[in-house]
């Protein structure tokens, strides 16, 4: 499954790309953060989809603790 | 402005003051130095405390090189070395820096935002007789709309009521209002001007053209262009790599190099720490292709991607679909040539007939050239010959004044007839037609050849200018693909100046053709296909980067293409280039000049001739530029 998720108080375009690049170490996940978007595109198995998202979360808020996704 | 930018402005001003009285009662007043040293303290913490919080909690999640730590490290650092205007004034630019480019950021989006300003909020449904205003995604297809003067169109439909002319400008950048009356189809996102539409909805919110457009703009920015994707790989090593060697700077040569100092050695790393920052970088290469994809849906172009923008600035290549494309296939009958025997009437309705369930663009001429509506149960069976033409069998009329030959048949009675190409006459026996420059269908009627209507193809009015511009944009090769006759083919060649013609191309040979093309193509550069997207997925999906023209009301093309170009016009392909063009030099030119700039300063820091002003410039100043440079690529007013 493929989705696209909008982000909250994404402030920096390094910190987006460290993002991107801890969501994509995760099993299984492939995202892309566009900074201009605020947007996260996110694939995972359907099965695993809300873990996903949750480990991504986690991800983020270890780069940018203000730094949410919108669900 | 937001609250937080008008605050932070507040902030850097009131530091930017205090800074200022500080060095001048340092410099000018004979004060004692606790007085200013107070005041430098004061203005440190105003400006500072922010980024020196910030610097603490990352720590403790473990982002060390993030670039609130560095400029803390940095300025502290500077402080205890004494240097407390230096100190000050990095973190005053870092905060202007920051300020500016969460400013540009921002302006950007909406200036993007703006542009697709064309999401419909609501929908007045007509339900038992009564008008309700309701969200778009409850009405079904089927329903009726009302629109009034001023509203925005919120879903695809066909209008029942009512003439009014639209504004289609938000969709295809045409500034012309278009008319639109009862029959018509209409698209979502346009603008109804002058009079009360009714509309029966054809499709759902989500799958109108409105949704589907700003779908694929918003998402256009998820595909990175490999500048973008160079730059963040860049960004990770540089930062660490920097503090590094400014770790080694100071402490390695005070301890090797006899006579020299700790302090200087330190400065000089602290140096190096304010120039390790990424963000110029990182920011700048993505909001220049934002600028492009932004700039270019103004003109009515949709990039679904940055990488598309990349793609198509290395064009060497176009490939163009003829009909449709460079023409506008919509084909006025020119000549109705009947074979003894028959009369040019009976000619254009039996193809008329026979052509009736067929989307080619000629059937379509040859429907609205006979005008009259069809009979029902006349049309036994019709069978579509791919590349060739249709066979049907066809009921003579029961009551119709049918001239010689279909008088002779009984009322009722099964005429076999086949419309097509020279080839399909071929395949049926037929060897002997006129050989004819114009398009042509022929028509066999019970295996005798009965007669031909011949077509004139428009060539759109911008189509020889769009080639003139390709090849100024440094286009090497022009090639038009078509399944049409060879020699009507390089009579539009010629007319428009295309420099290579492959006629006669079934479906499946414009695939061929395309491969071929591409194996020729120089590395580096790329082949753009153009087509109408109706029959040219598969080609469309084959080139390099493909183009579909006339997007409106065509999901197929929408789908298929990697860019869209809503208008019918070829001319919209050059400035397409253009902005892609545009677009990658800008961020070219910004890697360059910020990677440029920071190693320079780098270096020169190394060997002492850069101080932290220098190096203030290489952080805050570049990016500065940069971003200001990213943003002329919003501007496309030249491509108009």
């Amino acid at each position: 499954m493929k989705k696209n998720f909008k982000l909250e108080n994404l402030d920096c375009a390094n910190c987006a790309a460290k993002m991107e690049a801890a969501i994509n170490k995760i099993d299984g996940v492939n995202a892309t953060i566009s900074f201009m978007t605020s947007k996260l595109t996110l694939e995972a198995d359907d099965a695993a989809f809300d873990s996903a998202v949750e480990a991504a979360q986690k991800a983020i808020k270890k780069v940018e603790p203000d730094c949410l996704i919108v669900r | 402005m937001n609250k937080k930018q008008k605050r932070q402005l507040a902030l850097i001003i009131i530091a930017f003051v205090i800074l200022a009285v500080a060095a001048a009662c340092e410099h000018f007043t004979n004060m004692p130095p606790q007085a200013y040293t107070a005041m430098y303290f004061v203005s440190y913490l105003i400006i500072g405390l922010g980024t020196l919080v910030k610097a603490v909690k990352n720590i403790f999640r473990g982002q060390i090189f993030d670039e609130n730590f560095l400029m803390a490290v940095a300025t502290i650092g500077a402080t205890a070395l004494g240097e407390m205007l230096e100190a000050n004034a990095v973190m005053i630019f870092y905060q202007i820096g920051e300020l500016f480019e969460s400013c540009a950021v921002d302006r950007s989006r909406k200036s993007i935002s703006e542009l697709m300003d064309i999401r419909p909020d609501y929908a007045n449904v007509l339900r038992n007789g009564e008008e309700i205003e309701t969200d778009p995604y409850d009405v079904k297809i089927g329903e009726i709309i009302i629109v009034k003067p001023g509203e925005k169109i919120p879903m695809d439909g066909k209008i029942t009521e009512g003439v009014t002319s639209l504004d289609t400008a938000a969709l295809t950048g045409e500034a012309e209002p278009r008319a639109a009356e009862a029959g018509d189809e209409v698209i979502s996102g346009c603008i109804n001007l002058t009079g009360v539409i009714r509309v029966e909805v054809t499709k759902e919110f989500e799958e109108s053209t409105v949704s589907k457009i700003l779908d694929l703009v918003e998402n256009a920015a998820a595909k990175k262009a490999d500048v973008e994707k160079f730059i963040t790989k860049f960004a990770s090593v540089y930062t660490p790599l920097v503090c590094l060697a400014a770790a080694l700077t100071a402490v390695l040569p005070p301890l090797i190099i006899p006579g020299e100092t700790f302090s200087v050695w330190i400065y000089r790393a602290l140096t190096f720490l304010v120039i390790s920052c990424p963000c110029a970088l990182v920011i700048s290469i993505p909001l220049s292709f934002f600028g492009g994809v932004g700039g270019a849906s103004k003109l009515g172009i949709l990039v679904k991607g940055s990488n598309y923008l990349e793609t198509l600035a290395k064009a060497e290549t176009v490939v163009m679909d003829k009909t449709g494309t460079l023409t506008t296939g919509a084909f006025d009958i020119e000549r109705i040539a009947a074979q003894p025997g028959y009369k040019d009437a009976e000619i254009l309705e039996l193809a008329a007939y026979a052509e009736s369930y067929s989307h080619h663009p000629l059937s379509q001429s040859i429907i609205s050239a006979y005008g009259k509506p069809f009979e029902a149960g006349r049309i036994v069976d019709v069978k579509e010959i791919a590349g060739r033409g249709v066979f049907a069998k066809i009921k003579a009329a029961a009551s119709e004044n049918m001239c010689a030959k279909a008088e002779d048949n009984a009322a009722g009675e099964v005429a076999n007839v086949y419309a097509g190409n020279e080839k399909l006459m071929k395949d049926i026996g037929i060897s002997s037609v006129p050989t004819l420059e114009n398009t042509v269908v022929y028509i066999a009627v019970n295996g005798n050849f009965a007669g031909y209507i011949t077509f004139a193809d428009k060539i759109k009015p911008d189509a020889a200018e769009a080639v003139k511009k390709l090849k100024q944009l440094g286009v090497k090769k022009t090639v038009m693909l078509t399944g049409d006759k060879e020699q009507t083919a390089r009579n539009v060649a010629a007319a428009i100046g295309i420099d290579e013609v492959r006629a006669e191309l079934l479906p499946q040979d414009k695939v061929n053709e395309t491969e071929k093309i591409l194996a020729e193509k120089s590395p580096k550069r790329s082949v753009v296909f153009v087509g109408d997207g109706i029959n040219d997925a598969p080609v469309l999906a084959r080139a390099d980067v493909g183009v579909a023209m006339g997007g409106l009301g065509s999901d197929a093309a929408i789908e298929a293409a990697d860019v869209v170009i809503m208008t019918d016009e070829p001319s919209k392909l050059a400035a397409a280039i253009g902005i892609a063009r545009k677009t990658t030099r800008i961020a070219r030119q910004n890697v360059i000049v910020a990677l440029g700039v920071k190693f320079a300063v780098l270096a020169l820091a190394a060997i002492g001739f850069a101080n932290m002003w220098a190096a203030i410039f290489a952080d805050v100043g570049v990016a500065v530029l940069a971003i200001l440079n990213s943003i002329r690529a919003l501007n496309v007013s030249k491509f108009q």
